[in-house]
């Protein structure tokens, strides 16, 4: 006889893989490794200093609105040089690259994507002391940009 | 190309302004097919600048992962009164420019 308890806990069990696997599947994706090495010449990428903000759900892949902030005094000599913006799901991840420099005195771009399905953008900022840094943020696609994509 | 730029007014010497920018193209991704079953050329606009009194202050390569009818917002410092001059050009090979006066006091 199985207890009540050792019951709920193999169904939360069950729930638990379920969704992992699910989620393996949504992010099941390109390789960004090779990309990321070449933007940054095999270059260390830290996490952190940058961020992306953009609508937790899409409905719509077409146009997401995404935010790129990155923490940096934009100074003469302390400033972001440029942003990339990648995506693992998308069949061209490398979605834009945007050159800044020290006269933009604020670190901040706002833009509209086209994302194929659930998944989790990456930026990667390069300052000009050389460091790359990268942040990432996860949007949840309903309807994919790419419906009629081959 | 129609293009709308937008910048403040007016702005006082090294303020952080932002300047916006979109342009009507459909970015067309090179995935789609038209009614008749034709595959559509990739056209994006892949390059665009943005110039400052003649100094390069932004530049944006694209792919086809940024929406049709691209809008992009960044920052610059007011300096000096004067223009912005933005171009750009698709992977046609069709360029397009819009300009945006600035005045700055003080």
């Amino acid at each position: 006889m199985i207890s009540r308890r050792t019951f709920l806990q193999w169904m939360a069990g069950l729930c638990a893989l379920d969704a992992g696997s699910a989620r393996a599947q949504a992010v099941a994706s390109n390789d960004l490794r090779p990309l990321i090495a070449e933007l940054t010449s095999g270059a260390a990428v830290t996490v952190g200093r940058i961020r992306v903000e953009t609508p937790r759900l899409a409905d719509n892949g077409h146009s997401v609105p995404m935010k790129l902030v990155v923490d940096s005094p934009m100074t003469a000599t302390d400033y972001v040089s440029s942003i990339t913006l990648l995506s693992p799901r998308n069949p061209r991840p490398l979605m834009a690259k945007f050159m800044l420099g020290p006269r933009a005195g604020r670190a901040e771009i706002l833009t509209r994507v086209r994302l194929n399905g659930t998944q989790a953008v990456l930026a990667i900022a390069h300052l000009s002391d050389g460091t790359f840094w990268s942040g990432s943020a996860e949007v949840e696609v309903t309807e994919s940009a790419c419906l009629d994509a081959v | 190309m129609v293009a709308r730029v937008q910048v403040p007014a007016n702005a006082r010497r090294g303020d952080v302004i932002a300047v916006r920018i979109a342009i009507q193209h459909p970015m067309e991704t090179g995935f789609r097919y038209d009614l008749r079953g034709k595959l559509l050329p990739k056209n994006v606009i892949n390059s665009l600048v943005c110039r400052y009194n003649g100094t390069e202050i932004f530049r944006a390569e694209m792919g086809s992962g940024i929406a049709a009818n691209p809008s992009l917002q960044f920052y610059t410092v007011a300096a000096d009164s004067g223009e912005l001059h933005f171009e750009w050009v698709d992977d046609r090979g069709v360029r397009g420019e819009e300009r945006a006066r600035l005045v700055v006091s003080g």
